[in-house]
C-alpha cells in the first residue's frame, strides 16, 4: 500500500488537478465540492499556486477564460446551481476555443434544491452547458482513484482538443473517502502558439475572442469545431464492461449508481441470472458502441440513475430504440438501493 | 477504561476519523455506563455526521445531541440547542465530536470555561499518517497547534488512526507507530489507542499496546 493515501474525493481532484500542473483555481464555496476549494486554499500558496475565492460563481468562470487564453492550464469547479452560473462563462469558452477544467459535483434539484447527491444535471453536461452549438468533453468517475485520474485525463484531453473538459461527479463521489495512489504519468502541456501570453515584438498579437462580427465565418468555425467533435466521438469514448459477454439483461449507469448497480449484478449473478453491467466512463462522448454490440443479444436493458431519467435517452438513442430500456432511478438527493437494482433485474429476467 | 475522564473531547485533522471514533468509543462506553451521550458540535461537514448512526444510538439508548438541522438540506453550521448539557448534564458520560480542523474546534470555544473549571476531561487528538494534509508528524502538530489556539483546551492523549480504509494493511498500522509517538511526544502526552478494523485485530493485538478494534460505520 506504499504512496497510497486516504481522500475524499474532492480532495483527490485538487490534488490532481495540481499534479497536472494546473496552478491556477477559482472558486466559490458550494457544499458538497467546498473540500476542492479549501484544499486549493491550503495548497496553492504553498507552491507559489493561485487559490482566489471569487466574489461569485460568474467571476469565477470568467477569470478562468482569462487564465486559459494567458496558455495556463486551469480549474474551476462548483456544485448544481454554481454550475448553472457558469454557463454563460462555459458556451464563452467554447466560442473562444479555451481549453479548461470544470467540477460538477451534482446535487439534488432543481432550484437550490438540496446538498444530497443527484445525477440530474446530465443533460445540462452533455448537451454542451450553455447557449450555442458545442460541446464539453464530460467524464463520469466512479471511484476517488478516477476522481483523480480522470481529472488528469481532463486536462489533457482539454488542450489537445482546446475545449473545455467537466468532471460529472456527485456529492457521495465527492465526499466518500478511499485509498488513492497519486503517481500517476502527467503528459506535459502542448505549446499553445494562440496564447494571449505576450508578443515580445517577435509575432503578431493573437486574439482570443468569441465574438464573430460576420456570420459566414461565425458558420465556418462552427462547421470546424463540429468536425473536432466527431473526431473525439470516433476516438475518445470510454467505457467499462461487467459481466457483459453472456448477459441477456443489462444494467447501465454511471458514477455512484454504477457501484450500486455493480452490487446488484454480482447478487444476481449468485441467484444465476446473465446481467451485465455497461458503465459509461464519458458520457459526452457517449460511448455509443458499447450499446451497438449488445443489440441482439440483450432482451432488456435497465438504466439506473438518481435522476427522473436522463442518460436514459442517450442509451436508447444508441441501441437505436431495437432493445427495451427502462429506468430504475431515485431523484431530489436519494440513492437506488441495491435491492431495488436487483428486483429490477429480477423482474426482467422472469420476462414480465 | 478505569481512568476515564467523564468528557471525552474527540478533535483531529478534517477527515482524520474523528466520527467513526467517536461512535465507536460510545458503543463501548455503553456497556461499562448507564447514562452515555454523544455531542455532536460539527460545524464543518454537513454530510457525514454522527447522526448518520442515529437508529444505533436509539437502539443503544445512548443519547445524542445534534443540531436538528444534521444531515438534512439545510447547509448551515447550526449547533445544537442542547449543546450545554454537555457542561450541565454531569450525570452523563459525554463524548464531544468536534468539528474538523481549527475551524470546527471553534465552536467548542463557548464551553470551555466550564469545561476547565469541571476539570474532569480528556481531549484527544485523532491521527490518520495516510490522510494527503498530515503526512508527516510536523504538519499534523501545526493543525494540532491551531486546534489547541481555537478552542484554549490543550490535548491530552493520540488516539492514531492511521488507515487507509478497507484496504488498510497490518503494515500500514505497524508503520504509522513512529508518527503517532513522535507527535504525543511532541505535545507531550501519551498515545492512548491505536485503532485497527476489527479483521486486522487478532493480527496485531500482540504487537501493538492499546490496541482499539474499530467497525467502519459509513459504507458505500
Amino acid at each position: 500500500m506504499a504512496n497510497k493515501v486516504l481522500m475524499k474525493g474532492n480532495e483527490a481532484i485538487a490534488e490532481a488537478a495540481i499534479k497536472a500542473g494546473c496552478m491556477h483555481y477559482f472558486g466559490y464555496p458550494i457544499t458538497p465540492q467546498t473540500e476542492i476549494a479549501a484544499y486549493m486554499a491550503k495548497k496553492m500558496p504553498k507552491i507559489g499556486g493561485t487559490f482566489l475565492q471569487a466574489e461569485s460563481e460568474i467571476a469565477a468562470i470568467n477569470m478562468v477564460y482569462g487564465v486559459s487564453a494567458a496558455g495556463y492550464r486551469v480549474m474551476t469547479s462548483s456544485s448544481s446551481p454554481g454550475i448553472s452560473l457558469k454557463s454563460e462563462g462555459l458556451s464563452y469558452l467554447a466560442g473562444a476555443d479555451l481549453p479548461a477544467v470544470v467540477i460538477n459535483v451534482q446535487r439534488g434539484g432543481p432550484g437550490l434544491g438540496g446538498i444530497q447527491p443527484s445525477q440530474s444535471d446530465y443533460f445540462q453536461a452533455t448537451r454542451g452547458g450553455g447557449h450555442g452549438d458545442f460541446h464539453m468533453i464530460v467524464l463520469a468517475p466512479g471511484s476517488v482513484q478516477e476522481m483523480a485520474s480522470l481529472t488528469v485525463k481532463g486536462f489533457e484531453l482539454a488542450d489537445k482538443y482546446r475545449m473545455t473538459s467537466m468532471i460529472l461527479a456527485d456529492g457521495t463521489m465527492g465526499q466518500m473517502m478511499e485509498p488513492v495512489e497519486l503517481d500517476f504519468e502527467v503528459a506535459p502541456a502542448p505549446n499553445k502558439p494562440w496564447a494571449t501570453n505576450g508578443t515580445k515584438m517577435q509575432r503578431k498579437h493573437n486574439i482570443v475572442n468569441s465574438l464573430s462580427l460576420i456570420p459566414e465565418e461565425l458558420e465556418k468555425f462552427n462547421f470546424a469545431r463540429y468536425e473536432r467533435y466527431k473526431q473525439i466521438e470516433e476516438t475518445e469514448a470510454m467505457w467499462e464492461e461487467y459481466k457483459v459477454d453472456d448477459a441477456e439483461i443489462i444494467v447501465t449507469a454511471y458514477g455512484i449508481a454504477s457501484r450500486v448497480t455493480k452490487n446488484a449484478v454480482d447478487e444476481a449473478r449468485k441467484k444465476g441470472i446473465k446481467v451485465g453491467l455497461i458503465r459509461p466512463i464519458t458520457v459526452w462522448p457517449f460511448p455509443k458502441k458499447a450499446y451497438e454490440k449488445i443489440v441482439g443479444k440483450a432482451k432488456h436493458i435497465v438504466c439506473v440513475e438518481l435522476s427522473m431519467g436522463q442518460m436514459i435517452e442517450d442509451v436508447k438513442l444508441s441501441v437505436e430504440c431495437k432493445v427495451p430500456v427502462t429506468l430504475c432511478n431515485r431523484a431530489g438527493g436519494m440513492i437506488p438501493s441495491t435491492e431495488q437494482v436487483l428486483a429490477e433485474i429480477e423482474k426482467y429476467a422472469k420476462g414480465e | 477504561m478505569n481512568e476515564l475522564k467523564r468528557i471525552t473531547i474527540i478533535s483531529g485533522h478534517y477527515g482524520s476519523g474523528k466520527t467513526n471514533f467517536a461512535v465507536n468509543l460510545a458503543f463501548n462506553l455503553k456497556k461499562d455506563y448507564d447514562k452515555v451521550a454523544v455531542a455532536d458540535l460539527d460545524i464543518v461537514n454537513p454530510y457525514f455526521r454522527t447522526k448518520d448512526s442515529i437508529e444505533d444510538f436509539n437502539s443503544r439508548n445512548i443519547r445524542l445531541i445534534s443540531s436538528e438541522y444534521a444531515g438534512s438540506n439545510v447547509d448551515i453550521p447550526a449547533l445544537p440547542q442542547e449543546m450545554y448539557a454537555i457542561t450541565d448534564d454531569k450525570s452523563y458520560q459525554m463524548i464531544v465530536d468536534v468539528g474538523g480542523d481549527d475551524r470546527g474546534a471553534l465552536a467548542l470555544g463557548r464551553l470551555t470555561p466550564k469545561i476547565l473549571e469541571e476539570n474532569d476531561y480528556d481531549m484527544l487528538l485523532v491521527v490518520n499518517c495516510y490522510r494527503p494534509l498530515t503526512p508527516d508528524v510536523n504538519s499534523t502538530i501545526e493543525v494540532a497547534k491551531e486546534i489547541e489556539t481555537a478552542c484554549k483546551i490543550k490535548f491530552t492523549g493520540v488516539i492514531n488512526n492511521s488507515n487507509l480504509g478497507e484496504l488498510t494493511t497490518g503494515e500500514d498500522v505497524l508503520t504509522s507507530l513512529s508518527y503517532a509517538e513522535e507527535i504525543a511526544k511532541a505535545l507531550n502526552v501519551k498515545v492512548k489507542y491505536t485503532t485497527v478494523k476489527q479483521s486486522l485485530y487478532g493480527e496485531l493485538k500482540d504487537k501493538i499496546k492499546n490496541l482499539y478494534p474499530m467497525t467502519l460505520q459509513k459504507k458505500i
